[in-house]
Parts: C-alpha cells; sequence; structure tokens
C-alpha cells in the first residue's frame, strides 16, 4: 500500500541515498520495525515535490547499518534514535550519542524489541 | 582563544520544555551547539504494542497537546486508507475547522512566546489574550481547551450545531481585527526587528537539504506545505502556502503571523461549503498492511508510518514529528550566533520537545 518502495541490501543504502540526494528529494523519515526475531526492516522515505519516495533494507539482528547523516545531515537524529530503540548501530553517523540520545547509561533493555540487551555505551 | 561550553537548558525561561544544548563558545559566538534529549521520552510509540487501534486515538493526541488535533487527524486518515474507509464529507470540513483552530491558536501561543523570548511582555500578553477566544471556541465546541478529541476512525464525534458555527464565524473574525490590530507592532517594531531580522538566517537551499518543516522551510522560500496534499476539505478550498524569503527569525514570524490570519479565511470557506449529512461511518475489521500518511501541523510536517496485521494491535505506529525534523537545521544555524540570540534562535523553531522524543 506504500507506493514508491524499491527493496534494497545494506550494502546499497549509501550509494541510493546519494542517489536521492543528486535527485534533489528531501529526507522526510526512516522509520524502523522488527519483522521477527532476527530481522528488522527500515523504510528510508524522501519527498520531491510532494511526491514520496521509499526504499526498504532488511538488518539482520547484530548487523550494522550505514549511516547516511555524511550525506544527508538531517538523519543524525533518527539513525541515533534507532540505536537507542532497537540497537542496531550505524556506521559513520556524524554525531553519534552512542546509544544515549534517549536513554540512560544505566538501561540494560532494548525498549523496541523484547529480550534484547542494550548495547555498551560508546564513550 | 579559548572555548567555553555553556549550558542552555533544560530548563530556561524561554523553553516551555526541556531542550538542553551544549554551545561551544568562543567569547560570546556560538561555535558549536550539541543537542542533548531524552527528558520527556516517553516511549508512546511502543503502546501501539498493548492498546488497541481505536485506544491509540487517545495515545497519538497526547504526544502533544498543541498538536492534537492534527496528531490523531493524521492517525485516523492512515488507518481510514489502511481500511478502505471513506468518511463523510462533512466530517472532512468539521476536521478541516477543528484542525486550522488548532493552527491558530498554536500560533498565537508562539507569537505570545516569542514576544517573551525578546523581553515585549505587552505583545505576549496581547497575543495570548486573543489566543483565548480560540481556547473558549474549543472548549465550547470540543468539551475540552486543548486535546479536542473530536477525530475518531471514520470521522469525527462531534458536529457543529448552526448556531456555534456562527459563533466560530464572530469569533475567529474578531481574532482577526485584533490580530491585524498588533501586526504593525509585530512586523514593523524597532525592537521586533532589532532582535529578530538577519538572525540564524537559512537559506532556502540549506533549509531544504537540512530537511526543515513547516514555516521553518517556507520561511526560507519553499513553497511546500502538507495541506497541498489535498487531506481533509483542502481538494474544495482554495489554499497556498504562505512563503517568506529571508530564511531568519524575522520570517519564521511573518511566516506564522500570516498563517493564522491565513486559517480563519480556510475556516470561513470550510464553515460555508459545510454540506450536511453524517459525522462518521461505522468501521468493521482490522487494519492490514503498510501506511505513511501525512499532515501539515502548526509546526510543519507530520508523518506516520503503521504497520497492521489484520488484528487490532498494529504492529508499528512510527511518528515523525515537525520539531524532530527542525533540529538538525536548528544545529546548523547556531554557529555564528551571538549567545544572547541563542534564546529567539531556539523559538524561532517552535521547539517542541514532547513531539520530538514522543
Amino acid at each position: 500500500m506504500i507506493e514508491n518502495m524499491k527493496e534494497i541490501t545494506l550494502d546499497a543504502v549509501v550509494g541510493e541515498a546519494s542517489k536521492m540526494k543528486s535527485d534533489g528529494q528531501r529526507l522526510v523519515a526512516l522509520s524502523c520495525t522488527q519483522l521477527d526475531a532476527d530481522n528488522f526492516d527500515i523504510i528510508y522515505t524522501f519527498d520531491k515535490e510532494l511526491v514520496l519516495t521509499n526504499f526498504r533494507v532488511t538488518v539482520p539482528k547484530g548487523s550494522d547499518c550505514p549511516s547516511i547523516s555524511g550525506i544527508y545531515f538531517a538523519a543524525l537524529l533518527v539513525e541515533n534514535e534507532i540505536q537507542d530503540q532497537f540497537g542496531i548501530m550505524f556506521n559513520g553517523l556524524v554525531l553519534d550519542f552512542g546509544r544515549t540520545l534517549y536513554l540512560d547509561e544505566e538501561i540494560t533493555t532494548i525498549p523496541m524489541c523484547n529480550n534484547t540487551k542494550a548495547m555498551t555505551v560508546k564513550k | 582563544m579559548a572555548r567555553t561550553i555553556i549550558p542552555f537548558g533544560p530548563q530556561h525561561p524561554v523553553l516551555p520544555e526541556p531542550l538542553h544544548l551544549k554551545l561551544v563558545c568562543e567569547d560570546e559566538i556560538v561555535k558549536e551547539a550539541i543537542p542533548a534529549l531524552g527528558y520527556v521520552h516517553r516511549g508512546l510509540e511502543k503502546l501501539a504494542e498493548i492498546r488497541d487501534f481505536n485506544q491509540m486515538i487517545q495515545v497519538v493526541e497526547r504526544v502533544c497537546g498543541i498538536c492534537s488535533m492534527l496528531h490523531s487527524q493524521c492517525y485516523c486518515q492512515g488507518i481510514e486508507e489502511m481500511m478502505g474507509v471513506e468518511i463523510p464529507e462533512r466530517a472532512k470540513y468539521l476536521r478541516t475547522v477543528w484542525s486550522e483552530l488548532h493552527r491558530m491558536h498554536s500560533h498565537l501561543l508562539w507569537l505570545g512566546l516569542f514576544a517573551d523570548a525578546f523581553g515585549f511582555e505587552s505583545l505576549f500578553m496581547q497575543f495570548w489574550r486573543i489566543r483565548e477566544r480560540i481556547m473558549d471556541l474549543n472548549e465550547a465546541t470540543a468539551g475540552s481547551r486543548v486535546i479536542v478529541s473530536v477525530n475518531v476512525v471514520g470521522g469525527v464525534r462531534q458536529d457543529l450545531t448552526p448556531e456555534q458555527c456562527s459563533w466560530i464565524l464572530t469569533e475567529v473574525a474578531q481574532a482577526g481585527k485584533e490580530i491585524k490590530a498588533i501586526q504593525s507592532t509585530m512586523l514593523s517594531d524597532y525592537t521586533v526587528c532589532k532582535r529578530t531580522k538577519g538572525v540564524a538566517a537559512l537559506t532556502k537551499e540549506q533549509a531544504y537539504e537540512l530537511g526543515a518543516a513547516g514555516p521553518t522551510l517556507r520561511a526560507s522560500g519553499v513553497a511546500q506545505d502538507m495541506r497541498q496534499l489535498k487531506y481533509a476539505a483542502f481538494d474544495k478550498i482554495d489554499f497556498e502556502p504562505v512563503v517568506e524569503y529571508d530564511g531568519d527569525c524575522y520570517a519564521r514570524g511573518v511566516v506564522r503571523f500570516r498563517e493564522a490570519l491565513q486559517s480563519i479565511d480556510i475556516i470561513r470557506a470550510a464553515i460555508s461549503g459545510m454540506p450536511q449529512g453524517d459525522i462518521s461511518v461505522p468501521v468493521k475489521g482490522n487494519p492490514e498492511g503498510e501506511i505513511i500518511t501525512r499532515v501539515e501541523q502548526p509546526r510543519g510536517e507530520c508523518m506516520y508510518y503503521m504497520k497492521g496485521n489484520g488484528t487490532k494491535f498494529l504492529e508499528r505506529v512510527r511518528i515523525r514529528t515537525p520539531t524532530f525534523a527542525n533540529v538538525p537545521p536548528l544545529i546548523a544555524f547556531m554557529p555564528g550566533l551571538e549567545l544572547a540570540d541563542v534564546p529567539v534562535a531556539v523559538l524561532s523553531i517552535d521547539p517542541c520537545i514532547s513531539c520530538t522524543e514522543r
């Protein structure tokens, strides 16, 4: 039911984001969902002249995701939020809160997925 | 020169909500601003796991009081699209009326706070006095001053009588007169111009690239407003986004000032064009599939991503609020500001932290 949706792989994230930037697309949001015990789904949503374009990437639990904050500075908050809430690490974040954007250091479980320990706070 | 880190917030006279900025300064010039969030994070998206899709309306209304009408509208129109529900025409117009009343009271609230931020207390008082008219309308028509709670999946729960419509038109006309009476002060006063013109400016390209939303985006010359998507009754009402071009704090103020007046015209058009008929339709079944839906809140574009699995509980509700989008522009325009301009600059994006953190 979501129009303009394209499935991509983890290693294509940065390339696709660069293409979006070159095309003059504005980053709207990243939406992360836990698919099952082992996988997460991230939808990248872009806007150009009120038309949304999306790409979807499946991230296996324990895998890192490349950050697009170097391409879209606006991604830095939402990528930090996903680190906090889902425990997915983003490599290359321009401003990395080390999973303390919302959560305190003493929090030990990830809020948005069950039975998952929070990663150690990066200093 | 040695650098000093000056904490701004989380408790600060100009901040209605807790936001902390670490301001890296050289002398009195800000070199870098690092935000620190987490003071009002409530995990509201997580509640979708234990609240059914009808109960979630009350949850999303509490993401932010000032935008509550638009949050529930965005949520309901997403669920309705997922379930293939077409709401009655009258409900679309009613949603438009209440959402524009919300925009008016939000902008008047902000204009008052903005005046307060640069020390213009009497202007602050005037904007908030005018705002009371809108709050009274909300209370009389929906039963509550802030969280009007009129949206349900399938339409609205409250109707407006002809007498209420007539009273709304009288009150917003009077509010319009009173707003125009202080227009010259807000837009031309020496103090206002001195404190806001040229402060924290973003070019059109910067605002767009940084993902700015709402008045922050339109003040930099980008004519984008989600009402152009023609949700609710906007397919029947003439609407053009309010755009300014200087991209500074003053321009953001002018956009909101003009939008408050524009909302009066939209309310008039919605009430005059409102058809008779039902205000809601019965809804059966549960939402299934995925949807992305957007509305224009007073602070800008709000996006909901929702995923249903055919049960009464949604698998995921993801809310991207306008202030969340306006934090990166805030980080970008802070370097180079004088420390004394920081409160005005921060307030110029109309920060809503309870929206941002949810």
